[in-house]
């Protein structure tokens, strides 16, 4: 890209500013999309990943359970390969959890004492679908009252994650391709005005790199003008609203999000628009060289 | 400098445009393209330059051989062939400056060199005064004149002039003749295509004459009574 293919790229911008517009504003939407879904896509799997790494099953044991019943459960269960970590919580433990969770209303302090709280075990398990048998242990066991676990909170998050995800795929493929195809008609146009022109040209001795370029060049500004733009508007309404979702989303470590990370956004979805230019011009110039 | 051998060009359409056609230009002769309109002389041109190729028969200017030149070399064999086109194919929305300067553009020479080569030619061809205008505002000699100078933009050792005294009249196509007799002289070939009788008979230069697409006569000193009479019947 030389300056010269640049400045004959802003002088074609220049003469028919309605249609650079039009494909400005697309690659605009296209690219505010994109960024937009790249925020969902990459909070939803922080959530996930927090969920996921958190005790997913807690075991309540019986009173009668003695400490090597315990201990043998927790063999059974490591011995499965399935168990990212797991901790027991006694029943003091248990006390002053409680305790700490509830130390703003002394009636329900004085209620509970450590007898009636159960020790209980918290286990990680290294994938999501290890949660239904490794419930299925616990529940088996003589010395398990009850079995708790988040699969269904999880579950459904992933569920969610995974349409919002196929929506956001669905919706760029289709956006993606209207830009393309608006880059091609409008730069297909510019092409056919300068169709004598660009017989002249070629009549001159230009090689179909030298005609082709400054297109190109117009393709990419489109493509890279709609990319920092999009960016712009969706980090700006992201960073807005953080201190209202960091309070949503109290606990999950989302926040502060990484300026290198949303540096990263911009440089991917350059490449990205770099690309639909150059793809775009490509094809709109093709036959005129043909 | 130039060969054709055995030449024949057919359209799609079935139009032979040019039928066996041979002869071959020495470097640095200056010669006429005689016959009447379809017979073959803009096609002839168009092989010269590589715009279309040969149905059969081979094309050689100096060492290219055109038939069988890469698509990737068209570019070089173009900046060794100056053309005066029969429309001229001057961009309307550039100075006459701008035009001549387009070549050297498009063939990424060095501004400043650009500059100086534009300087010389539009000097050289007569139309210093005009260099500012656009097309619209010149004289048709003066449109000659400007199509002759982006032509020699890159000193081509062979020019190709297409009717360049078509819609002239008498005063000013002997000005522009007399332009290309100077080029002439200085060793550049010149091939032209032209109607125009009173000029080939009056300067006696070596004259090719096509009918329907066929060679039909190689003269050195040409004069062509037919051409003559066709003339004066238009």
């Amino acid at each position: 890209m030389n300056a010269k293919s640049t400045k004959t790229a802003l002088k074609h911008i220049r003469r028919s500013p309605y249609q650079s517009l039009a494909a400005i504003f697309i690659m605009i939407v296209t690219f505010l999309a994109i960024t937009v879904f790249t925020f969902i896509v990459f909070g939803s799997s922080t959530v996930i990943n927090y969920f996921e790494s958190k005790p997913q099953v807690t075991a309540f044991f019986k009173d009668t359970a003695t400490q090597q019943n315990i201990d043998d459960l927790r063999s059974q269960l490591n011995s499965t390969g399935m168990i990212s970590t797991s901790k027991f919580i006694s029943k003091d433990q248990a006390l002053q959890i409680y305790r700490a969770q509830n130390k703003n209303d002394p009636l329900l302090l004085d209620l509970v004492t450590a007898d009636i709280l159960p020790a209980s075990l918290e286990i990680s398990t290294v994938q999501i679908q290890d949660l239904g048998p490794i419930s299925d242990i616990l529940g088996k066991s003589p010395y398990v009252s009850e079995v708790v676990y988040q699969k269904d909170i999880v579950s459904t998050l992933t569920r969610w994650t995974n349409a919002i995800r196929i929506i956001g795929i669905i919706l760029i493929v289709v956006l993606t391709a209207v830009s393309i195809f608006i880059m091609m008609t409008v730069i297909g146009f510019k092409v056919s005005q300068k169709r004598d022109e660009i017989e002249i040209m070629k009549l001159l001795s230009a090689t179909n790199w030298y005609i082709r370029w400054p297109f190109m060049v117009e393709g990419i500004l489109y493509g890279a003008i709609g990319t920092v733009v999009g960016w712009i508007i969706a980090s700006s309404v992201l960073l807005y609203s953080a201190p209202y979702l960091e309070s949503f989303l109290k606990g999950i470590p989302i926040f502060p999000i990484s300026p290198f990370f949303l540096i990263g956004v911009l440089l991917g979805e350059l490449l990205l628009a770099v690309l639909l230019g150059v793809l775009a011009s490509s094809l709109a110039v093709l036959r005129y060289l043909n | 400098m130039i060969r054709f051998e055995n030449v024949t060009k057919q359209y799609p359409t079935g139009n032979t445009a040019l039928d066996d056609v041979t002869f071959s230009v020495e470097r640095g002769e200056f010669v006429f393209l005689v016959g009447p309109s379809g017979s073959g002389k803009t096609t002839l041109f168009r092989l010269l330059i590589r715009q279309a190729l040969p149905s059969s028969g081979s094309i050689f200017i100096g060492d290219w051989d055109l038939v069988n030149l890469p698509k990737n070399k068209v570019h070089v064999l173009r900046k060794n062939i100056g053309v005066v086109f029969q429309d001229l194919k001057l961009l309307r929305d550039r100075t006459i400056y701008e035009n001549i300067m387009f070549p050297l553009e498009v063939g990424n020479i060095d501004s400043e060199e650009a500059r100086q080569r534009v300087e010389g030619i539009i000097e050289r061809v007569g139309i210093a005064e005009h260099r500012e205008k656009f097309p619209v505002q010149l004289s048709g000699g003066e449109l000659q004149r400007a199509a002759i100078a982006r032509a020699l933009a890159f000193s081509p050792e062979i020019l190709l002039a297409d009717e360049p005294t078509g819609d002239l009249d008498n005063a000013t196509s002997w000005e522009i003749i007399k332009l290309l007799q100077d080029i002439s002289a200085e060793g550049t070939t010149i091939v032209m295509a032209t109607h125009n009788a009173d000029i080939v008979n009056s300067l006696r230069l070596r004259t090719l004459v096509l009918e329907k697409g066929k060679l039909t006569k190689d003269q050195a000193a040409g004069k062509h009574k037919k051409l003559e009479h066709a003339h004066k019947e238009v």
